[in-house]
């Protein structure tokens, strides 16, 4: 079945507590080639029927309106994949 | 006067939210999530806690909940609404009011008894202070960081909409130390700490005069309980 996948990151200008912690613990291993990292947020949302461009407009305005606060994130991408349907 | 309490799944403080609508002399009424009924009260509280388990972002799935449509359609006829803590990020998610919410600076989940400065003693739920009152309120929460582009935030510093900032301690990095803001209009007031914690003495943050004593809470409720009787 179609799978769309809709990727969210933080506000580039805001502070990602999550990420500053886990570039912490990289440098406390001695990791030191990394100098940050930033988490977000991967939605799979798997379609049953067809992803048309209906579908995929709705899925877009779902990520601004719901995946996604648009006050502290961004969309980054809306894209369709194809999945081997689960047994 | 009665005020209504949404109770959401994972909702904490919707009983405590009651007992202090009950103890600053209002009736409360329970209300459903689920529902799309807010049974005429006069007043909404939306209350503290982890709706929906705060999955997706806090307060995110419980302002698509049924009843939050009439919360809307209320709060644009002039209905006092209160966002406490969860409730606060459910009324930004909303878009309720100015902003939205992130995970504290320093990534811990913090409780404590906070001093803040009221702001603006202009909204409904603030009409029983005076502007520049320094008050003690609980809070705890863990994603409590109040957050606004630099337009927003020099916008709602200039309308008066800033109506709480912590004083002392910013206790998660919010920025202009904003603890609470409401819409324009003033009718919708969100804020992280819990005014309903501190309404009944022994059961109230500590002060100078004895241990748990803390009554600064009582003043919202006693803020649009005061508007209705003399409206």
């Amino acid at each position: 079945m179609p799978v769309i996948v809709v990727e969210v990151m933080p506000k580039a200008e805001l502070l990602d507590p999550q990420g500053k912690a886990v570039a912490g613990a990289l440098a406390r291993l001695g990791k030191n080639q990394f100098s940050s990292v930033r988490i977000g947020k991967r939605f799979e949302v798997t379609v049953d029927g067809q992803v048309d461009d209906a579908l995929l407009a709705e899925v877009r305005e779902l990520a601004e309106d719901m995946f996604s606060n648009s006050v502290i994130e961004d969309v980054v991408s809306v894209t369709v994949t194809e999945t081997a349907p689960t047994a | 006067m009665r005020i209504g309490v949404i109770t959401f799944p994972g909702s904490l403080d919707d009983r405590d939210a009651q007992r202090a609508v009950r103890i600053a002399g209002a009736t409360p009424v329970a209300l459903w999530h689920g529902d799309h009924d807010l049974q005429d009260v006069d007043a909404v509280i939306l209350p503290g806690g982890f709706a929906y388990g705060d999955y997706l972002r806090a307060g995110a799935i419980a302002s698509f909940a049924p009843i939050m449509s009439e919360v809307v359609d209320a709060a644009g006829r002039g209905v006092p609404v209160l966002g406490i803590c969860n409730g606060f990020q459910m009324l930004a998610e909303a878009r309720l009011v100015p902003g939205a919410h992130t995970r504290n600076a320093h990534q811990q989940f913090i409780r404590r008894d906070q001093k803040m400065r009221v702001e603006n003693a202009g909204t409904s739920w603030t009409t029983a202070f005076e502007t520049g009152d320094e008050i003690v309120i609980p809070m705890k929460n863990a994603d409590g960081r109040f957050v606004a582009d630099a337009e927003t935030l020099a916008r709602i510093e200039g309308e008066g909409q800033v109506v709480f900032r912590y004083l002392d301690v910013n206790p998660n990095g919010s920025l202009n130390d904003i603890a609470g803001v409401s819409n324009l209009a003033g009718n919708v007031v969100g804020l992280m700490p819990h005014p309903e914690h501190a309404t009944e003495p022994g059961f109230g943050p500590d002060t100078p005069a004895a241990m748990s004593s803390g009554t600064d809470g009582l003043k919202f409720f006693e803020s649009v309980i005061g508007a209705f009787v003399t409206a």
